[in-house]
């Protein structure tokens, strides 16, 4: 902080203050601010900038380096009196105690210093450096081409396009004159093979014929099941599906299981 | 009739200082070794040494123009002693009227870039808006993407010619900024020093 008023002497270090809580050189204000030894919220702000303005009133002449660096310095008390005045809004937003914000304010002022110095720095290199001229003319690099398909032969690419120049094959538009058989249709055949024999197995009956036919047949035996005149079972996933009589319609329709038929549901069974 | 004879000492790597004097006078920036070996299909040890020769040819006092390493590569310029000549004809606009706040808003992005406005901002105390347009203006900084997260601010480094104008062999060379100035520990220690001396 010494050496920051040395590098601008005059008003920042000559400001006298006369606060209620406070009186003498801003820099001592400063100083006792950073030791803890005054409140900051004792301290009026505005009567130092009103003390900072009449000084320079009184000196008739501005000076912009001191008159940045007092800005710099009063808004850093002022963050610092903020998060006091207001210590809930300040624990939200990561608030810092005193000696951290003491120490903060000085880490920001050396920060902010060493940047100053290195605009110096920047400032002085290139003065030195005024003399050094070069050309700036827009001579952009060309662009390097990039080839990235190996040489081909000109005969073969022909080939290669008139191969894709061919008419694709026409679509196929068979399906859209698919024709469906009634379901009626099999379950006038499924009733009239159950009035012969009390089961059969489905596969064995649609064995033959379309895919088509195959799907209508088997909608037709849900529709059977639906009306509660078979019973379908099937012993796996996949396996054959047996259709039989089912009681109620066996009740309806009088019958009698054979034999035979007794032997093939208890082997159907134990299967 | 008598006749002097002359023994012509040739440099085998003659051809390839031509070639490489060729590239350079037609760059408007500077070249790498590998950008001039790439151009020159040749080796790069043999361009540094081709390169060696030129810096001697086209040296101060020498040469009106002068061969220097700047900005990462090489490339040419006019002798010192020719400047003023130089100042008569052409201006320099990218230095034209860099102020103070330019000059510590480029110092921050060259020391600590890439980094955003509010970044420049936190640090000099003040916005940073204008500098930061002047100096992408003059192409000595540019942007180098955004900060993390949604809406995350551009962010900002210097450019080649950045390192060119102020005679930079790289971002390397700037002084350490330990060297600069004091750290912020000795400045509180200066601080309760002169408190020290004021309550005695």
């Amino acid at each position: 902080m010494a050496s920051l008023i040395a590098v601008s002497p005059a008003p920042v270090h000559e400001l006298d203050l006369d606060l209620d809580a406070f009186e003498g050189p801003f820099d001592l204000l400063l100083t006792l601010l950073l030791r803890e030894e005054l409140e900051p919220s004792e301290i009026d702000i505005a009567t130092i900038v009103l003390a900072f303005v009449e000084h320079l009133a009184e000196r008739d002449e501005i000076d912009l380096e001191a008159c940045g660096e007092f800005l710099v310095l009063v808004s850093a008390l002022l963050e610092l009196k903020a998060r006091l005045l207001f210590p809930e809004e300040a624990a939200e937003l990561d608030a810092l105690e005193p000696e951290e914000a003491a120490e903060e304010l000085a880490r920001r002022l050396a920060e902010y210093r060493l940047m100053k110095e290195a605009a110096v720095w920047l400032a002085e290199r290139l003065a030195g450096e005024r003399d050094r001229w070069f050309r700036l003319g827009p001579a952009p690099l060309a662009p390097q081409p990039e080839r990235r398909l190996a040489p081909q032969e000109r005969n073969a690419l022909a080939t290669a396009l008139r191969a894709l120049a061919v008419p694709p094959p026409a679509v196929s538009l068979t399906h859209m004159a698919l024709r469906f058989p009634p379901v009626s249709q099999f379950l006038e055949r499924f009733r009239a093979l159950l009035s012969r024999r009390r089961r059969f197995d489905f596969e064995s009956e649609v064995l033959g014929l379309s895919r088509i036919e195959q799907a209508v047949a088997f909608l037709a035996l849900l529709e059977l099941r639906k009306a509660g005149e078979v019973d379908l079972s099937q012993a796996a996933p996949f396996g054959p599906i047996r259709i039989s009589r089912s009681a109620a319609s066996e009740r309806e329709e009088g019958f009698e299981p054979s034999d035979s038929e007794r032997i093939t549901t208890w082997t159907a069974r134990s299967a | 009739m008598d006749s002097t004879l002359r023994l012509i000492a040739t440099n085998p790597l003659d051809q390839l200082a031509r070639t490489i004097e060729a590239l350079l006078v037609v760059a408007n920036s500077p070249l790498s070794v590998a950008d001039l070996a790439e151009a020159a299909e040749d080796d790069p040890e043999r361009v540094e040494t081709a390169l060696g020769l030129l810096r001697e040819r086209f040296s101060e006092r020498r040469s009106g123009i002068v061969i220097e390493q700047v900005a990462g590569g090489y490339a040419f310029r006019a002798s010192r002693e020719a400047s003023a000549a130089c100042a008569r004809l052409f201006e320099r606009p990218i230095e034209r009227g860099l102020s103070q706040a330019a000059l510590e808003t480029l110092a921050v992005v060259a020391y600590l870039g890439p980094c955003s406005r509010p970044e420049v901002a936190r640090i000099r105390g003040v916005a940073a808006d204008s500098a930061v347009a002047s100096l992408v203006e003059r192409g000595l900084i540019s942007e180098a993407g955004r900060e993390n997260g949604p809406g995350g601010a551009v962010r900002y480094r210097t450019t080649p010619l950045f390192e060119r104008v102020f005679g930079l062999e790289s971002l390397a060379a700037l002084p350490r900024l330990d060297d600069l100035g004091a750290s912020s520990a000795q400045i509180r220690d200066r601080l309760l020093e002169v408190a020290s001396a004021r309550a005695s």
